[in-house]
């Protein structure tokens, strides 16, 4: 099945702001009985957005001048914590389609490549800068740009930062690896005889 | 220059270089629960591919399964499904799962030390981020998500950069009363929750190296609180006496050729290291968190900071969230804060090691009046050695509820949670907001010492004066 080439997104963004926003706040582990990703649409941020009643909290996912958004404007460290998939498989699930935030753990990183979600970084005052134009400008709409590494709307350009191989794998559409990793049986069979297997 | 033990398993298990400049790397061994298994069996399913190397896989079922009563069918259904889809998926593939019924179960991150699955060397991933636990073997040990659990089910490989390495030196003797834990939450808090960002781990120095194995477990686990995807430390006689004897570890002749080729991972005298931190072990002081991520932490003698003392205005903003959802006051002293629950146990502090040290503490006493008190033995291995030691009667005795392995109330996937905004004096690895279970549970971070210690004073208590610990 060839992949989408993943190089421009462009629309509405929606600032998650905070440090460390790590992935139990993303989504909640209640969220991950499950034995597929279905259902997980609609769940991201959840109890960040919702009180236990069920009420808004007022979050600004929720407020309707940034519905349909499909930018997040995070913070440092965004997805820290659990290696839970879940997390960005609910980001990209409830319409998100990049996230540009001042740093990145390392694992959810990896995820959100893997299923062709881009996550890039911007200088902290860049995305402050970022921020507080979609606050007062909700309906910008903003581009991340993957061949120029650049974030952009009509008013402003910024630049972007994001590892050559995952930017590469995205930009080719081989962001799934796995048809790659088959490639070359002979080598993984070859470590496979050589390198020791825990046995009883 | 020399290597690093995580270049050396690095280029011991390097397939190729892919085309996007990634490496291909050989997966030495695999391990597994049902939480983040079942898409990737899914999507095996999907592509029509078998499992490659199945007997490099291991599974266990640990997040969702209650520990007062693992009867079946369980009450929540959900988790039921989740076991039986495991069952059913390690049936289908051939891969051997550490079921209730087979005395082995257990936290993942327990089951594969304690079992000799895990060895130095290796690379080994499990779909759990405190797969880093496993690098105190001196293996290279990393948590991944559900497609790369999916890549290594296909073809025993990933697709991976590599990290660069800090050496993390703890140098001197740790004081009394200082254990594994408050090393890590001390590191944590001093090169903060995204220091690691980037970086593996090597945990060295002479405080490292006078370190026993469950303790370096502890410390291991912790390694990705602090964004070091991957936290080791170096194989030494220690580590191959903890294995020897252990079912899957080699046995025979095959021993000793083992431990020689163990020892030749071990970074050389002259590595080249990315960046170098020495801490004095003599600063360490038993250490607990006071706000909603690891590296908010202070010694137990400290007070609550203000967002004033906040290195910048990003960590100024995290302050104030963290101080309003904790309930606390900036210059409060953390010691006497009231706790509701106390919670002895998880992959970071479930070990045989972490029970044996408490038990003598609390024999012949209570806990506090009011305090739900966990113990949560991390495997049925453990939990077992407890019942045969006295240990477990112990905590019994003392008004512990003594519970069942698993996860428990790390992570509020079974019926361990907190309710509303309790306190909770925890061993876990993880003090975010709602991780407990409750959207408004508060989670203190801390050693099994100080949890007993809150757990029989009801308040965040110095484990050195209610043990008399000198």
């Amino acid at each position: 099945m060839p992949l989408n080439k993943v190089i421009s997104i462009s629309g509405k963004a929606v600032p998650v702001p905070g440090a460390d926003m790590d992935t139990d706040r993303i989504i909640p582990a209640r969220f991950l009985k499950c034995v597929t990703f279905d259902e997980l649409a609609g769940t991201m941020f959840h109890d960040e957005r919702f009180n236990d009643d069920g009420t808004p909290k007022g979050h600004p996912i929720d407020a309707p001048q940034h519905a349909g958004a499909c930018i997040i404007l995070g913070g440092e460290n965004f997805g820290c914590g659990s290696s839970r998939e879940h997390a960005p498989q609910a980001i990209k699930r409830s319409g998100i389609q990049a996230i540009v935030a001042e740093s990145f753990a390392e694992i959810f990183f990896g995820n959100s490549s893997g299923i062709g979600l881009p996550c890039v970084c911007a200088a902290r005052e860049d995305l402050l800068a970022a921020t507080a134009l979609t606050a007062e400008q909700p309906a910008t709409v903003w581009t991340v740009d993957l061949d120029s590494m650049t974030l952009s709307c009509a008013e402003a350009t910024y630049p972007i930062r994001m590892p050559a191989e995952p930017r590469e794998a995205l930009m080719q559409g081989r962001w799934d690896a796995v048809v790659e990793l088959m490639n070359a049986p002979q080598e993984v069979a070859a470590l496979a005889a050589k390198l020791p297997c825990p046995t009883l | 220059m020399g290597k690093t033990l995580y270049r050396k398993v690095w280029e011991a298990h390097t397939v190729g270089t892919l085309p996007d400049g990634r490496t291909q790397l050989f997966i030495a061994t695999h391990l597994m629960h049902e939480v983040t298994s079942p898409q990737a069996f899914a999507m095996l399913r999907e592509l029509n591919l078998p499992v490659l190397h199945p007997e490099r896989t291991f599974a266990t079922v640990d997040h969702i399964i209650p520990t007062d009563n693992q009867c079946e069918p369980f009450a929540d259904p959900r988790a039921a499904t989740m076991l039986d889809a495991l069952r059913r998926n390690c049936k289908e593939h051939g891969i051997r799962l550490f079921d209730l019924a087979s005395g082995r179960q257990g936290i993942v991150h327990m089951v594969g030390p304690e079992l000799g699955i895990t060895q130095p060397g290796m690379t080994i991933v499990c779909g759990d981020s405190h797969t880093a636990t496993h690098g105190a073997m001196g293996a290279v040990a990393m948590g991944i998500g559900t497609t790369q659990v999916r890549d290594v089910l296909a073809t025993q490989t990933l697709a991976m950069s590599p990290l660069k390495v800090r050496n993390v030196r703890v140098e001197g003797t740790l004081r009394p009363g200082v254990t594994a834990k408050d090393v890590a939450l001390h590191i944590i808090g001093r090169l903060g929750a995204n220091g690691g960002l980037g970086y593996a781990y090597e945990f060295g120095g002479s405080a490292i190296e006078n370190m026993e194995m469950d303790g370096r477990l502890t410390l291991c686990n912790l390694a990705i609180e602090g964004a070091a995807r991957c936290g080791y430390i170096n194989p030494d006689e220690k580590t191959f006496a903890y294995l020897k004897g252990r079912p899957y570890a080699p046995k025979g002749a095959d021993w000793d050729a083992a431990v020689e080729r163990w020892k030749s991972f071990a970074s050389d005298a002259d590595a080249e290291y990315d960046d170098v931190v020495i801490i004095p072990a003599e600063e360490i002081e038993p250490t607990v968190t006071w706000g909603i991520s690891p590296d908010m932490n202070i010694g137990i003698s400290g007070s609550v900071p203000s967002p004033n003392d906040a290195r910048d205005t990003e960590s100024r903003k995290a302050y104030i969230t963290a101080l309003e959802y904790m309930k606390l006051t900036p210059g409060q002293p953390i010691k006497g804060l009231p706790v509701d629950v106390a919670f002895i146990g998880s992959c970071t502090n479930g070990r045989i090691s972490d029970f044996r040290a408490v038990a003598p503490l609390i024999a012949g006493r209570k806990v506090a009046p009011g305090v739900k008190a966990l113990a949560v033995p991390g495997s049925q291995m453990t939990a077992q050695q407890c019942e045969e030691e006295g240990i477990a009667q112990i905590f019994r005795d003392a008004g512990f509820e003594w519970r069942l392995p698993g996860c428990s109330m790390c992570l509020a996937m079974n019926p361990d949670r907190l309710i509303g905004d309790q306190i909770c004096a925890s061993t876990s690895n993880r003090n975010f907001k709602g991780r407990q279970g409750s959207p408004t549970g508060r989670t203190l971070l801390m050693s099994p010492l100080m949890a007993a210690a809150a757990a029989l004073t009801g308040r965040v208590s110095d484990p050195r004066e209610i043990f008399d610990i000198a």
